[in-house]
């Protein structure tokens, strides 16, 4: 039940995945990216972090590509360009990319040769109380230096998008 | 025993990675480059979450947590970036943006 389960969203977050680099227009690349984070929310889900998997849908799926979408639409930006393209990542660049996820894999398969298994419930420490205790004893001081970079982003992105008053 | 080797989800994690490499170096358009770096956070998502199973300890969620509000501010000022891009040269496309290439 739970390969079937993983098999299933693993299918559909690498075809996703795909559909992101190969489409050609932004609109149909965020939209697969949003069926990437929505399997991967049901993977985290499997591993036992519900908070994590909420959070996944709410803030990747939710507002990073509302936020997005917004942009494509306001800037009306349409399919990109077949031009100018480098000659050595067209030649080079897929044979280095398939080298580069052989050695992953190859290294995943050596760490872990004989499977250790993944099943649903394994793992129960994920749940929004354990976090929150997390959160505010062993990682108080990363989560307020959080709280500024957040400011400081929302100072910049004003900053940046302001019209030039001259 | 119907249970998923550990290896599988961190096999997804690195074809994911690699799928978002491959978008970064080949697409031209800003903003599908700049969606390529988050399926690249989230396959590193996957593996943090993946080896906080393993060893059934709760860091690995924290240091996904903390990804993820990085990746939220800086998905804040990088939209900012690219509007004040566009308004300054009217296009999209990263070629044509290269007045710090001489």
């Amino acid at each position: 039940m739970d390969v079937i389960l993983f098999l299933v969203f693993a299918i559909i977050a690498v075809l996703a995945a795909i559909n992101v680099v190969v489409q050609t227009h932004p609109i149909a690349s965020a939209v697969s990216l949003i069926g990437v984070m929505g399997s991967l929310a049901v993977l985290y889900l499997l591993l036992g972090a519900e908070f994590i998997a909420a959070a996944q849908v709410i803030v990747y799926a939710g507002a990073v590509m509302v936020l997005f979408i917004f942009v494509i639409m306001l800037l009306n930006a349409g399919a990109e360009a077949r031009k100018g393209r480098s000659f050595m990542a067209s030649l080079l660049g897929a044979p280095v990319l398939i080298a580069l996820l052989a050695l992953l894999a190859w290294f995943v398969e050596r760490i872990y040769p004989e499977g250790m298994g993944v099943h649903f419930g394994g793992f129960t420490g994920g749940s929004p109380e354990s976090i929150g205790h997390a959160l505010f004893t062993t990682y108080m001081l990363p989560f307020e230096i959080t709280s500024i970079l957040v400011l400081i982003a929302i100072v910049g992105a004003v900053v940046l998008a302001r019209k030039e008053l001259d | 025993m119907s249970q998923v080797p550990i290896s599988w989800f961190l096999t997804l994690s690195a074809i994911l990675f690699v799928l978002g490499v491959a978008g970064f170096i080949f697409r031209r358009s800003i903003i599908t480059m700049f969606m390529s770096i988050e399926l690249m956070l989230n396959a590193v998502n996957l593996s943090f979450i993946t080896f906080s199973y393993q060893l059934k300890q709760v860091d690995g969620h924290l240091f996904v947590f903390f990804v993820m509000v990085v990746a939220a501010a800086e998905a804040a000022v990088g939209l900012a970036i690219i509007l004040t891009v566009f308004k300054n040269r009217q296009t999209l496309n990263i070629d044509e943006v290269n007045s710090m290439k001489n």
